[in-house]
């Protein structure tokens, strides 16, 4: 049985240069604190280099030319953390959530999947450098050799059964993380590596350092053992990013979330499953006005930051990091946030991916992806709520549709078309006849007429005045008297000439009893 | 002189590759396949529509266009394919189309306000690709403003289709898109049909039909369809590209009547 641990180095610092991959490779500090109080907590070996070090106040590293200065973020602390775990989930089941920095997980039964343990090494390697942290990963026939492994080398181990003790011989104590007590006492000792560690005698050890002792000599050899503290996959997919300045406008602001979207579906990919649903959430800057209340200027008290959300829900589940970007900017443009953003959280409605086959015998259908954007596309232009499949309403009353989300899913047409046998039955047309169709004047254009007998006879509207030729009604009807706004309508079918033009129309008209008018409702065409 | 001809060739066909695949090769007239509208009559007539081309069919109102898109679209939509609806003036009723047998699940609606954005969403959908049928209904837009309309919009949107499998159908007031359309087709009314005549109503021919009674409901119409413009070829293996004196004289016209249909 072999485990393997997964170890990020600087997390912190990691996590920062996730989100932002241009600071890799520059000499880059993170500080914390309040200021004027910020210390660095954590530098690259580009900024050691330059002498930068932990602890050092913000405004003695600010002096160093080309150092790039961060604030430590723990929103994508967390956030890596997460992404860190989806690299274990996608390997193996059985994973253990050691530290913020590290997963161990188990490769029993692994063996149909990767071909030898170096084979499994490089592979975590290469999917948690995918999912943007650049990692140590060790693999040892037991946790906490692999463990410590991963904490002492860099790159990927692989440290056969047996070989334990001579392997971890030549790491500093300081990888088996002893308490700083514990730590002072062997550098006393001049105990410096595992391997000055594992030759004490252990009786003598732990007469001195306690039980405590006994455990890190074990550790030293190679021998501790213990089973995984088992995590429950989470389903928690969500980026958060937090801006030095706050953004207005949407170029900068999409390349922001292009950033996070590619490691959203990074993190999604690793699990192999797709995005259902987008959640967008912006924290705004108060704007200049609202910054501080005017009445009581002498308090300066700022208002809370705002708070936009939008859902974008998608038609088939995808983890196209480009797509998303593209659908996310038309959501964007069609409702702005209206305030600059000043922290921007991404979160995805996981869901298994649905792999279709175009069928044999259905026609061509639009790409789900390309379909949704050239839909928001449209919607850009037209409106949100004018565009999408008119759904009818179980009801009696004129002009009562709805619009809902057009989703041309290839399972549904199939489903169609087993349905098409028995409940729309494709008969011949009898001759050349065909359903009439109807064209509706939205709003109903308002309508004068001249009634004989209580028959329509003359009518005038859109500045025309017509003959009525032929009249069929009226049909009465009426409905929802228990609502705010009943309807209660005498329609009427006219057959109608103008003088202006030689062809005759037929018309849709109606008295509206409670707005006591005359309307036309629309043509027959 | 042969020789160098054909080593000419070669480099010319050699420095086009990847771009154009026979650069010597007369390309021949595409065949486009075509498909039934739902409309026996006009199926016969013009062969059906054909694909990856633009179908205008223009006519005064009320004088069976939309039945006729309606038809088409319910034929499209039974067949399992996708289509999108541009409506330039707000003015589809999913009512009668329900009625008429179209899937409303299958159908895009594009509800827009003017030509513009009409034309603008139209675009989108070609580029989009994957639809079946793509309808732009220009009928209430005043014809001044579609005659406005650059020639070469209507040309984009041919060569657009051209390559797809998606019939563009276009639908007016007057005919705009010339020789752009692969079919043309004039739609106009010919006689209304009511439940009760003038003799059964015991009036003489000729008067007014004031029936005011629930027994006497609005029937239909006739329509009448010229085809003015088509690739098909007739019988003596010459296009059809002709006026409407031409289309009556030569029988290419045909009737089909709109049919009311009560909801129950």
């Amino acid at each position: 049985m072999a485990f393997a641990s997964i170890f990020v180095p600087q997390f912190m610092l990691q996590a920062v240069v996730r989100a932002e991959p241009a600071l890799r490779g520059r000499a880059l500090a993170l500080v914390e604190g309040n200021p004027p109080l910020c210390r660095v907590v954590e530098v690259n070996e580009k900024a050691a280099r330059a002498g930068i070090v932990p602890g050092m106040t913000k405004t003695d590293a600010a002096q160093l030319a080309g150092l790039e200065i961060r604030l430590r973020s723990r929103p994508q602390e967390k956030a890596a953390h997460a992404a860190l775990l989806d690299v274990g989930w996608s390997v193996s089941p059985q994973i253990e959530d050691t530290a913020e920095n590290a997963v161990v997980l188990d490769l029993a039964g692994l063996t149909q999947l990767f071909r030898s343990e170096e084979e499994a090494g490089a592979c975590l390697a290469q999917r948690a450098s995918a999912c943007g942290l650049l990692s140590n990963v060790a693999i040892a026939s037991n946790v906490e050799t692999a463990r410590i492994a991963a904490r002492g080398f860099s790159g990927v181990t692989v440290i056969p059964a047996g070989q334990e003790s001579q392997r971890l011989g030549p790491l500093p104590v300081g990888v088996l993380v002893p308490t700083t007590e514990m730590a002072e006492t062997l550098r006393r000792w001049g105990i410096h590596t595992c391997a000055a560690l594992a030759a004490l005698p252990v009786l003598d050890l732990s007469e001195r350092l306690g039980q405590e002792g006994v455990r890190l000599h074990a550790l030293a050899r190679g021998a501790g053992s213990r089973s995984l503290a088992m995590a429950e996959p989470g389903h928690s997919f969500e980026e958060t990013m937090e801006l030095d300045d706050a953004v207005e406008e949407l170029d900068p602001l999409s390349f922001v979330l292009g950033r996070l979207l590619d490691q959203l579906c990074a993190r999604l990919a690793a699990r192999s499953l797709a995005a259902a649903a987008l959640r967008v959430r912006f924290q705004l800057e108060p704007s200049g006005e609202n910054a501080f209340d005017i009445r009581r200027e002498m308090f300066r008290r700022k208002h809370p930051p705002g708070l936009y959300e939008r859902e974008i829900a998608l038609p088939l589940p995808v983890r196209d990091a480009k797509m998303l970007l593209k659908l996310l900017r038309l959501r964007l443009q069609a409702n702005p946030p209206g305030a600059p953003v000043r922290k921007i959280t991404l979160a995805a409605e996981p869901a298994r991916p649905r792999p279709t086959q175009g069928s044999l015998f259905l026609p061509g259908f639009p790409e789900p992806e390309k379909l949704e954007i050239t839909i928001a596309r449209i919607a850009g232009v037209v409106g949100e709520g004018n565009v999408g499949s008119p759904s009818l309403a179980d009801t009696h009353r004129p002009e009562e549709f709805g619009m809902q989300r057009f989703l041309a899913l290839l399972e549904a047409a199939e489903k169609n078309r087993g349905q098409s046998g028995s409940q729309h039955p494709e008969k011949p047309r009898a001759g050349s006849q065909i359903p009439a169709s109807f064209r509706a004047f939205r709003p109903p254009l308002p309508a004068k007429l001249e009634l004989h007998a209580g028959r329509p006879t003359r009518v005038l509207f859109q500045g025309r005045r017509g003959e009525v030729r032929a009249a069929s009604g009226p049909w009465r009807t009426s409905g929802d008297w228990w609502r705010e706004d009943p309807w209660q309508q005498d329609e009427w079918d006219l057959e109608i000439e103008f003088p202006s033009s030689p062809e005759r129309g037929l018309y849709r008209v109606y008295y509206d009893a409670r707005r006591r008018g005359w309307f036309v409702r629309g043509i027959y065409d | 002189m042969s020789s160098k001809a054909a080593a000419l060739r070669i480099r010319v066909e050699s420095a086009l590759a990847g771009r154009v695949a026979t650069p010597f090769e007369y390309r021949d007239r595409r065949i486009a396949e075509t498909v039934p509208a739902g409309v026996p009559s006009l199926d016969a007539m013009t062969g059906g529509l054909p694909r990856g081309s633009l179908t205008e069919i223009y006519g005064p109102p009320c004088s069976g266009r939309t039945s006729f898109l309606i038809s088409t679209l319910a034929s499209r939509t039974a067949a399992s394919e996708v289509c999108a609806l541009v409506d330039a003036g707000d003015a589809f009723d999913p009512y009668s189309a329900g009625a008429a047998g179209v899937r409303l699940q299958q159908l895009l609606w594009v509800r827009c306000r003017n030509a513009d954005q009409a034309l603008r969403s139209a675009d989108l959908l070609i580029q989009g690709g994957g639809f079946g049928l793509i309808a732009l209904d220009l009928s209430d837009v005043p014809p001044q403003v579609v005659r406005g309309v650059p020639l070469q919009v209507w040309f984009r949107f041919r060569r657009a289709v051209e390559s797809t499998p998606t019939i563009f159908v276009l639908l007016g007031q007057e005919s705009n898109a010339k020789t752009c359309a692969s079919l043309v087709l004039r739609m106009q009314a010919r006689a209304t049909r009511w439940s009760q005549t003038p003799e059964s109503a015991g009036e003489s021919a000729g008067k007014i039909i004031v029936p005011h009674s629930p027994g006497c409901l609005l029937g239909g119409w006739t329509s009448h369809a010229e085809m003015i413009r088509a690739h098909r070829k007739l019988e003596d293996h010459q296009p059809v590209q002709q006026d409407a004196a031409f289309a009556d004289a030569h029988g290419c016209g045909a009737d089909f009547e709109a049919r009311i249909v009560w909801k129950a």
